[in-house]
């Protein structure tokens, strides 16, 4: 697992990390068992103040996804994946989407801007 | 949270011109706090006062609970100060600089140094001189950390290194108070260096605190305020900057704002503009200092 920090994203940086792991944990980058870098690691790493990482370890501690060991670090105690069937599927119809959009002439910018829409829409849409 | 470093009324006077002038502010046990503001506004002074190299002319300074005694040495041990100007000296080996500090100081770790210098690959037979900027200011900060202060006081430790270097002055830094809790009191001009550093930021501007307050409050406090010209007043919102151009008003707030209707635009700033904007205001300030305008510190906002 690899920190980085965006200096400009205005979400504070204990914020971003708990992000980063949630993402990590939704992607099974990490899984149960898994280790996380110790603090003095993420600090060396990304040259951040060592009390924002205990934050957001906290943080994901009391979000029930980690757990500290005392003496030994933080382990992954629970996954956010979702059914690891289906991902690889809609893996592949998100990026022929996404190649449909390129051809009919979207950017980036504009893909973006049509998924949020769409999750903001169906977030709506639910009761 | 216990003060490791306490101000009341600190002042210091150079000749007739003040260097710092009714400086009153904490540092807490094992946070690390940033000293932000243009040159020339004090932060030096009130290192070197902190570090007990000057005395006040005015007010006191207290480090671990204890006001500091000019005269003492008692305090020195504990503290780690690098000044601004990394003073090592050129033509020794990187080695003896370290048996200095071992020889200079009570407290000293002799695996510390090497190994931090190690980690970025500096080699301790060869003269300080013949080091670039970055590697200097990674040998005196090693310098400063090996003598294992409780409390660190860092000039503008990163000033005049390229963003790679700077980066990995940090590196060494953080990774090295990390281990110990240590509480770090450092100057800096470039403020997005500090945000993800800082647990707190002081705004020291025309030789007076500004601001001193916890990094993320500080962001989450302040709005910017985009708006036409008709901006009236409103009890509440204090105004830290306004500028103008044209028919188009940038103000920046501090304050719950009251709704603003249509034809303001309400943005978060980040750091960097919050802290901009209150040395704008300092700047501003001590323009009209002799003035009569003093009633608009507290102007709100209404379209």
């Amino acid at each position: 697992m690899r920190f980085r920090l965006d200096r400009h994203s205005g979400l504070p940086a204990y914020r971003q990390l708990v992000d980063q792991v949630r993402h990590a944990l939704r992607l099974g980058v990490l899984c149960p068992g898994d280790q996380l870098p110790t603090v003095r690691e993420v600090v060396k790493q990304i040259a951040i103040n060592p009390n924002t990482v205990h934050r957001a370890y906290r943080e994901l501690e009391q979000q029930g996804l980690t757990e500290g060991r005392p003496g030994s670090g933080t382990f992954v105690k629970r996954s956010l994946s979702t059914v690891p069937e289906e991902q690889p599927m809609l893996q592949r119809r998100l990026e022929e989407w996404i190649d449909a959009a390129r051809q009919a002439g979207l950017g980036d910018e504009a893909i973006e801007a049509l998924v949020a829409e769409a999750l903001h829409t169906s977030e709506e849409e639910e009761p | 949270m216990t003060a490791v470093l306490e101000t009341r009324g600190l002042g210091r006077r150079y000749g007739a011109k003040w260097g710092l002038r009714d400086c009153s502010l904490t540092v807490s046990e094992g946070s690390i706090t940033g000293l932000v503001g243009p040159n020339g506004a004090g932060k030096s002074t009130l290192l070197r006062l902190a570090a007990g190299l000057s005395r006040p002319s005015e007010g006191t300074v207290s480090v671990f609970g204890q006001p500091i005694d000019p005269n003492g040495t008692e305090h020195l041990g504990r503290i780690g100060y690098l000044d601004q100007h990394r003073p090592i000296y050129g033509s020794f080996r990187v080695r003896d600089m370290l048996t200095l500090g071992r020889k200079l100081n009570t407290e000293w770790d002799d695996a510390l140094a090497p190994q931090l210098l190690a980690e970025v690959g500096i080699p301790l037979n060869v003269r300080v001189h013949t080091l670039s900027i970055g590697q200097q200011a990674q040998v005196s900060l090693a310098v400063c950390l090996a003598k294992r202060p409780d409390l660190l006081l860092l000039d503008e430790p990163a000033g005049s290194l390229d963003p790679l270097a700077r980066q990995q002055l940090f590196q060494a830094l953080l990774g090295t108070v990390a281990e110990r809790g240590t509480t770090v009191f450092l100057s800096s001009h470039i403020v997005s260096e500090l945000e993800p550093v800082c647990d707190n930021l002081i705004i020291l501007a025309a030789s007076a605190v500004r601001l001193s307050e916890s990094t993320e409050d500080i962001v989450a406090t302040h709005k910017l305020i985009i708006g036409g010209p008709g901006i009236i007043s409103t009890p509440g919102v204090e105004v830290i900057s306004t500028k103008t151009s044209g028919r188009q008003t940038h103000l920046l707030v501090r304050g719950v704002l009251p709704n603003l209707g249509p034809d303001c635009e309400v943005l978060q700033p980040d750091l960097q503009e919050v802290v901009l904007g209150y040395l704008t205001q300092a700047g501003q300030q001590s323009a009209v200092s002799d003035g009569s305008s003093t009633d608009s510190a507290q102007i709100g906002v209404l379209p």
